[in-house]
């Protein structure tokens, strides 16, 4: 690379002519003053703070770098997008790859909470519009017209006036010695050209060509590959005969560190082979804890007196005490295993003068600092190269299995592919905790909710509710706390944490009420709504009119309760609307009986989540977030007997499959709002809508999950 | 340890490993076949589907012992340049989330397509439902498999819509 002199005087964009020419933009998130004079290619070498890349070559490709690790969730082919929107580049020209991790070059660099593109919305439009005003400006001193005579198209500079056009390739090297304008115009929203549109996954061809993409596809030369026993939650190492593991064909060695025995060995079913022939003794060092046990506990946390209250508005004592009516339910959810596609796996070579780690990870900057932690040196000494992952849901926010891919290296001091089995991923750890809430609602006279309790009760989660989320704000007198009950079985973040089954708990409560007071489920939003608006109780932290919004779209889409059926009666249908992770998402689920067994037939969800990037994307986003959804409010079930899960693999803990998939139409509130997270906010919703369209359906209220063992499934395969 | 020799994607391929080593990871670690993917290890998910003489197999049960002369065909050879139609209509329905699973259904569903060119919706069900996808692209992989069941046998696409 050249190095080339220049700064912009906000320090939001360096440039450099890359060697061969063409146009590099580095650009940070920061605008700062300090980091102005800087050259690209100096600080580049240095890592500067730089947050992304853009290159456009002189044959015209190019390239941006995209910092954000690639889950499943699109941000590979969305973040491109909304730089080549405001660049009007050729979208066909457009080559994306994957940054290594790098927080001084890019800022923030997690898969997780769905927010990736809130976070970068602004910052990727204005590197593309910068880039765009460059090639203008070089267009224009070439023909020697104003820059405001110019207009752009398609990877082209284009002055109509004369009828001549330059390609951008042929505009990059000269674009790059100009300086780098200070303020940019951003396109309205209605002239948006590439954002909205159906853009298909940037790795489609390497995807189904079958090349190496995956944590689980990295091999390097001379490395071993490792698996771990792990005991069981509560139990500790005792005692270990490695013997006859260590005598199996390829075996290099068995070590332990943390109550875990490694086998590390030359190929994958030798490892696991001699994994299987290892024998071990565990003791007991913690409590031992089974299922039935949790069910004794959620009464006793249930109806503890040492709770932490979360919210409190008004005087729900009171209020019970005068209710003409009182609603009481009680919901609960199981543990689930994430059980991404891809199982956990990572590649680490420690070596003296530092770490090399390569795979799938959400979080590649905690994998580095836990590293370096571990082994008592500077991140700076830990690189991580960033795989494609088979899904993680979460599950990859934790860096576990990074930190043992590294123990094991340092323990047999050679380069080593740590690899989970299904049945290590199902029982290893790391769980969607187990909750229980109950639910108390008060209702006056005219059946107005004049009070509201909801208590969350919990296993490894915190705080197992979302107190301001609605109907907060719409109830005069609100108390909501939680207990939580600390246990050896670990647990994390599951896609959409907490939401995911709060949601379903009390979107069906909200159902349950309104049938108390005699009103239409949807009606009965609207006016708590309604209510919000005009007498906000406490803090409101929802946006009342687009929770309204995607409310009544999904109102019209789904004909609510007026659509019938072939047979002429009304549909079973069931209402549910949720905001989660900065986005609004109303769903209807409709219910038939078959054999009197109630199935789901489709579901209706209308998302607002500000500006569409990719109609694609965005549509797999929210039908894939309904099947997660209600694949596992209908199946998803993990047990525990003495500290061990009794689902070990997929025969055992059932994921929804092709043939139980409801039709799912997709609708977006159109509007101009600056984009949120689609990664996870249609999925807590969807539980709810089936679970009321079933009570529709059947007059049965589902309230334990999975549904297929409550007895309306009972005979249904 | 034995030598095996195998047939797939129609070149010779050798390696020494035991007998009851599953065909999967010979494909991966001897190989470096990596497009097959490994998801259960006990046929539950199909993520690591390949073709033995054209019919769709579960390799992570596979003996390579039990592999014989059999045809194997991985993703990576299904066409030389992903120019199958069962890998157009992947790409052009865009079907992939996180892309694991896909080799495994695309093989589920070249196989399909081979014994039975024109499937019913119910049979491509019956039989698409034995691959799990935890990203739930399950709508869009029985479109992409109707879209391929109505290419042309040059194997170009002719419409269609994402959806
Ligand atoms: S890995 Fe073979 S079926 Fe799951
Ligand atoms: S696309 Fe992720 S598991 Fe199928």
């Amino acid at each position: 690379m050249q190095t080339i002199e220049h700064s912009s005087r906000r320090g939001f964009l360096k440039i450099a002519a890359a060697t061969g020419g063409g146009l590099i933009l580095g650009f940070n998130w920061f605008e700062s003053e300090a980091a102005t004079a800087t050259t690209t290619a100096a600080a580049v070498a240095a890592g500067a703070d730089f947050n992304s890349y853009l290159s456009i070559s002189p044959q015209g490709i190019i390239t941006i770098l995209s910092p954000n690790p690639e889950v499943g969730q699109g941000i590979k082919t969305a973040f491109p997008i909304i730089v080549a929107e405001e660049l009007d580049a050729d979208w066909t020209k457009v080559v994306v790859e994957q940054a290594p991790l790098d927080t001084k070059k890019f800022e923030r660099q997690v898969a997780g909470g769905s927010g990736s593109i809130p976070h970068s919305w602004e910052r990727l439009r204005k590197a593309g519009a910068t880039a765009r005003q460059m090639l203008v400006g070089a267009a224009a001193k070439r023909w020697s017209v104003p820059g405001s005579e110019c207009t752009t198209e398609k990877g082209f500079v284009i002055h109509s006036a004369s009828n001549r056009k330059l390609s951008y390739g042929e505009l990059a090297t000269e674009a790059a010695q100009l300086p780098v304008p200070a303020d940019v115009k951003l396109k309205a929203v209605k002239d948006f050209k590439l954002i909205g549109t159906t853009v298909k996954n940037v790795d489609n061809a390497k995807i189904t060509t079958g090349k190496p993409l995956f944590g689980l596809d990295f091999y390097r030369e001379g490395m071993l590959f490792a698996m771990l026993q792990r005991p069981a939650f509560g139990y500790k190492l005792k005692s270990l005969n490695a013997e006859a593991a260590k005598a199996m064909p390829g075996i290099v060695n068995v070590v332990t560190f943390d109550n875990n025995v490694a086998v590390v060995g030359k190929s994958t079913w030798q490892v696991k082979k001699a994994k299987d022939a290892l024998k071990i003794e565990w003791e007991k060092a913690d409590a031992l804890e089974s299922t039935t046990d949790h069910n004794r506990l959620f009464k006793e946390l249930l109806d503890s007196s040492n709770a932490t209250v979360r919210r409190k508005d008004g005087d729900v004592e009171t209020a019970f005490k005068n209710a003409a009516k009182v609603v009481r339910a009680e919901y609960q959810c199981p543990f689930l295993s994430h059980a991404p596609m891809e199982p956990m796996n990572f590649f680490a070579h420690v070596r003296p003068d530092g770490v090399e780690l390569v795979g799938p990870t959400q979080t590649p900057e905690l994998a580095r600092n836990e590293t370096a932690k571990l082994l008592g040196i500077t991140p700076d000494k830990v690189s991580v190269q960033l795989t494609r992952m088979g899904g993680g849901f979460g599950r990859r926010l934790k860096a576990d299995y990074v930190v043992e891919a590294v123990q094991v290296s340092k323990l047999v001091n050679a380069p080593v592919k740590l690899i989970w089995t299904r049945e290590d991923d199902m029982t290893g750890g790391s769980y969607r905790p187990a909750v229980r809430y109950r639910f108390e609602a008060a209702l006056d006279a005219q059946g107005n909710m004049i009070g509201y309790k909801l208590r969350g009760a919990s296993i490894n989660a915190g705080n197992a509710t979302r107190e301001d989320n609605f109907p907060a704000g719409a109830v005069d007198n609100l108390l909501i706390d939680s207990v939580d009950h600390k246990s050896p079985i670990t647990t994390g973040p599951w896609r959409a944490p907490i939401t995911n089954f709060l949601a379903f708990a009390e979107q069906s409560f909200i159902d349950e009420v309104a049938q108390a007071a005699g009103k239409d489920p949807v009606q009965f939003r609207l006016d708590l709504l309604n209510k919000a608006k005009q007498k906000p109780v406490g803090a409101i932290k929802y946006d009342i009119d687009r929770m309204k919004g995607v409310i009544d779209l999904a109102v019209e889409k789904s004909g609510w309760g007026k659509k019938k059926g072939a047979d002429g009666k009304l549909v079973a249908q069931g209402f549910s609307v949720y905001f989660s992770h900065r986005s609004y998402v109303a769903q209807v689920g409709e219910v038939v009986l078959q054999k009197g067994k109630p199935v789901l037939q489709k579901v209706y969800s209308a998302a607002d989540c500000g500006v569409v990037i990719n109609q694609s994307g965005a549509q797999q986003q929210v039908r894939g977030c309904v099947v997660d959804g209600i694949g596992h409010a209908m199946y998803g079930n993990l047990t525990f007997k003495d500290g061990m899960t009794q689902q070990k693999n997929f025969n055992e803990y059932r994921l929804i499959r092709l043939n139980e998939i409801p039709e799912i139409e997709v609708h977006f509130v159109q509007n101009e709002v600056d984009p949120t997270g689609l990664g996870e906010p249609s999925l807590p919703p969807a539980g709810g809508a089936v679970a009321n369209a079933i009570f529709k359906a059947t007059g049965k209220r589902l309230r334990s999950q999975p549904f297929v063992e409550q007895d309306e499934f009972k005979g249904v395969s | 340890m034995a030598i095996f020799k195998l047939q797939i994607n129609g070149r010779s391929y050798q390696a020494d490993v035991e007998p009851d080593t599953p065909l999967l990871w010979v494909l991966r670690d001897n190989f470096g076949l990596v497009g097959t993917k490994y998801g259960c290890g006990i046929a539950q998910c199909g993520a690591c589907t390949v073709h033995l003489n054209g019919e769709a197999t579960r390799a992570c049960v596979l003996p390579v012992s039990a592999v014989g002369k059999s045809k194997v065909t991985t993703i990576e050879g299904l066409s030389v340049a992903g120019t199958h139609p069962v890998q157009q209509a992947w790409d052009t329905m865009d079907v992939p989330q996180c892309g694991y699973c896909q080799a495994g259904q695309i093989m589920t569903a070249a196989a399909l397509l081979k014994r039975n060119p024109k499937p019913s919706q119910a049979e491509i069900d019956e039989t698409m439902t034995g691959n799990i996808c935890r990203c739930g692209t399950y709508h869009r992989i029985r479109e992409a498999v109707k879209l391929a069941s109505m290419s042309s046998p040059a194997g170009t696409i002719k419409s269609s819509k994402t959806k």
